[in-house]
């Protein structure tokens, strides 16, 4: 019976690996040939572990298993993705630096695989999708367990989530620099990348409603509901936005469903909101368990969690048409757009004020605890970033932003002061308690991290707002005579020093990671750092797990 | 119980407003039951697309009638493959704003019909270079050629990778009927001789020496020479030297026709 499935396993996985030499040998083009060999490749490691493997206990690993042991919650998928997260974001971070030099030094370029426009994608997806989808999976898991005080549903798809995230951010990554893409900005894998990513992505709901559905809790915590509804549109948006017929089935090559004006607004649809559940509504989860942690005090107001949450998730679906202002697309629908998106500026602020005023009474670590400063920072440019893109999406200011830099840094405000600065909390928070140490290596250099990363927010934003601003006025500056003054040229020449300083500001950033990846590369080893002593928040080992008999029931969730 | 959330007890709602009350209460039966909380999630983030982008499918003056508008040629169509495959709408817009400056600077404004056969379109989201939406016919091809092999050369100041290798590789379309049959499938009006003729078609368009057949009269104002300045070979270079060459040209805004049909449209 278990010799049956093992051999079942192997044989199923050479089936895939020959399906995928058969696909590589006929492919239309190199990319596709390309990604075959890579599925080829993972087959075959997976054929040969599934052999090599094989024993009664391993066996017990196989999809929908229930777990034996119901004393410790499941942190296997998360120490993984703990990790995952820190190896892309220096990938997608290093690329960043890359293609931010290349713009203020194009001799950089390396045709035609290292092309600004191939790496590009390259870096959004790689810092989007790949650090922040890793952090989003890891921390939910995590997350979900504690609040619900019940263990991962389903081990086995859990750790098929994960693995199967990171070969869809390899085929992806591989895919841009070979030349495969649909050229939609935030998703650019081609239609059968994009097939993956469903299936992988369905598991993960399953998984997460599965493990809420066993929960010990009767309530479902807010931040579950922000999980909940970041898996859910990301799941929706993704699949109208991929609509593509392949040329043929053995080729990468796709077109989308729709043209033109639909296709645009289809494409903005997904891209704002890409932004709205996957960078917004994930990563408020994330702060709404790891604030109140961190600062050992209670969400400041229940009552303001489930109006900011359902005000937000429904008005940020009708902020995409912001990015089309003054293009073809009917004006009644950018008009809907702007309104929708000044509106949004309310619920995005409740989030923030909700998490600030979850310090209260807890003001004072600011000072001491480098965590919650990361926290705190996170949420102040979270503030920043929700007052700027409204304001940016007012048709007159868009009239002057739009297709100018400033909106590139609206964007890193946003990406590396809130995602960046509250994964980076989350991480230091979740190192020490995933490997069971007292604390992370050194406090002192989170106190670093910070310091860098916010200097080198401030370099980027500071500089990509001079720069959208100078260009937007350089384009529509008219002259006495009644001509345009500067050719097209002549404002791509003036941002030069800019997009140095926006270099060095990423640099900046680049070198924060560095630090934080030797701290937890320390911690990892086991050492601690001998250091005059800062806050960190406590942690009870023994509290840390699920209820498994009612006896249990008074101890509170960690 | 949970305490992390600051849920309210029985006494604290005692003083509490009716309406807060109820909105508490209420939110117990979402935050209670799964099945009902993914639902409602899922009905109140479903809403705004359907209301906008489901009535640009249907409203008829979403996209103007008028004339000149035509499937992209095999040829184009490849270079335009090319475009997507390199990210060019990473640094380039393919979308004229109605501003003064912008239509001085790039021609008329871009209009919705212009893109109707563009899966997926390339409007774009940001100017490092400059918009391209009618770029077709401003400057020869000799001059895209040395720009595409070293844009330095041409501009100095410019910071465009250089594509000298596109100049080097010959066009792989290894079944351009199925390219032509694919785009049919999602909505371009290619008509069974289009899709007969796609192979034949691709060759001729960049070979004044082949012989064009009725060519010319199913891609009305499409070009036919050597683009590349290689009339021995068919290159990556050709194809995409084809595709920003008939950018922005088939509408004749000139045309007195075309001005009436615009100073008529309404509601947009």
């Amino acid at each position: 019976m278990q010799a049956e499935a093992a051999l079942g396993r192997a044989g199923l996985w050479f089936g895939v690996l020959i399906i995928s030499l058969i696909l590589a040998a006929t492919a239309r083009d190199t990319g596709f040939a390309a990604h075959a060999t890579i599925i080829a490749v993972v087959a075959f490691v997976l054929m040969w572990m599934s052999a090599a493997r094989f024993d009664p206990m391993s066996r017990a690993r196989s999809f929908f298993r229930m777990p034996e042991t119901l004393s410790r919650y499941d942190d296997d998928p998360v120490r993984w993705g703990v990790l995952a997260t820190m190896f892309w974001a220096i990938i997608g971070m290093l690329a960043g630096v890359f293609i931010a030099l290349q713009m203020a030094f194009p001799q950089l370029n390396i045709e035609p695989y290292f092309n600004f426009g191939r790496v590009r994608p390259l870096h959004t997806s790689a810092v989007v999708f790949a650090f922040g989808g890793n952090i989003l999976i890891a921390s939910s898991f995590y997350v979900v367990q504690r609040t619900c005080r019940a263990q991962l549903a389903f081990p086995g798809l859990a750790r098929f989530v994960f693995w199967g995230y990171q070969l869809f951010i390899v085929l992806a990554a591989s895919g841009y620099l070979l030349g495969v893409t649909q050229s939609r900005e935030y998703a650019e894998p081609e239609w059968y990348v994009d097939i993956w990513l469903t299936i992988v992505w369905v598991a993960y709901l399953i998984v997460f409603v599965g493990t809420l559905a066993r929960r010990v809790e009767p309530h479902i915590y807010v931040a579950n509901w922000f999980y909940l509804a970041f898996i859910i549109t990301i799941a929706m948006l993704h699949i109208v936005n991929n609509l593509a017929v392949p040329v043929a089935l053995n080729g990468s090559q796709s077109y989308s469903a729709f043209a033109g004006v639909q296709d645009a607004l289809t494409q903005w649809w997904y891209g704002h909101n890409a932004v709205g559940f996957f960078l917004t509504a994930g990563f408020l989860a994330m702060m709404y368990y790891f604030v109140p942690k961190q600062a050992e005090r209670p969400v400041y107001s229940y009552r303001l969690s489930i109006i900011h949450f359902w005000s937000l998730i429904f008005l940020y679906i009708w902020a995409g048409p912001h990015h089309l202002h003054y293009t073809a697309l009917p004006d009644w629908a950018q008009t809907l757009g702007m309104v929708f998106s000044v509106i949004l500026w309310m619920p995005s602020w409740g989030g923030m004020i909700n998490g600030l005023m979850t310090l209260n009474g807890a003001w004072d670590k600011i000072r001491t605890d480098p965590i919650i400063r990361m926290m705190v920072m996170a949420m102040a440019f979270y503030g920043m970033a929700t007052f700027e893109g409204p304001m940016l999406s007012i048709k007159a200011v868009n009239s002057l932003s739009h297709y100018t830099d400033w909106t590139i840094g609206h964007v890193h405000s946003g990406a590396l002061g809130w995602n960046g600065l509250i994964s980076f909390a989350a991480v230091y928070f979740l190192v020490p308690r995933l490997w069971k140490r007292e604390r992370m290596y050194s406090l002192r250099m989170i106190n670093w991290h910070f310091w860098l990363a916010t200097l080198g927010i401030v370099f980027y934003a500071a500089s990509m707002w001079v720069a959208g601003i100078t260009q937007g006025l350089m384009w529509r500056e008219y002259g006495g005579d009644g001509y345009l003054v500067n050719s097209f040229v002549d404002t791509v020449a003036a941002l030069h020093p800019m997009y140095v300083i926006r270099a060095v500001g990423g640099g900046m950033y680049l070198a924060g990671a560095f630090v934080m990846s030797y701290n937890v590369w320390m911690t990892l080893a086991g050492r601690l750092r001998d250091e005059a002593p800062m806050t960190d928040a406590a942690y009870d080992a023994e509290k840390d797990r699920p209820i498994v008999q009612p006896a249990l029931a008074s101890v509170p969730a960690e | 119980m949970n305490t992390k959330d600051n849920l309210p007890t029985e006494q604290d709602m005692a003083n509490e407003p009716p309406d807060v009350v109820a909105t508490v209460k209420g939110h117990k039966r979402l935050e209670r039951n799964i099945t009902l909380l993914a639902v409602a999630t899922f009905v109140v983030v479903a809403i705004g697309g359907i209301v906008e982008i489901a009535p640009l499918f249907w409203i008829d003056n979403t996209i103007e009638e008028v004339e000149g508008m035509r499937p992209y040629t095999p040829l184009e169509q490849a270079g335009r493959n090319i475009y997507v495959r390199e990210g060019c709408y990473s640094c380039h817009s393919q979308m004229v704003r109605p501003f003064r400056d912008e239509v001085e600077r790039y021609g008329h404004y871009s209009l919705a019909a212009e893109s109707m056969y563009d899966h997926p379109f390339q409007w774009g989201s940001k100017r490092t270079g400059p918009d391209l939406a009618r770029v077709g016919g401003r400057y020869s091809d000799e001059w895209h050629v040395q720009h595409f092999v070293d844009p330095q050369a041409v501009v100095p100041e410019s910071i465009m990778p250089s594509y000298a290798f596109l100049l080097d590789t010959d066009l792989k379309i290894s079944d351009p009927a199925a390219m032509l049959v694919a785009l049919s499938r999602v909505g371009v009006p290619y008509s069974d001789r289009d899709i007969d003729q796609a192979e034949a078609d691709l060759l001729l368009q960049a070979n004044p020496d082949l012989d064009d057949g009725d060519f010319l009269q199913r891609y009305s104002e499409a070009e036919i020479r050597d683009f590349d300045g290689q009339p021995d070979r068919l290159t990556e270079m050709d194809a995409l030297i084809a595709y920003l060459q008939m950018l922005g040209t088939l509408i004749d805004f000139e045309s007195a026709v075309a001005q009436e049909e615009l100073a008529q449209e309404k509601g947009r």
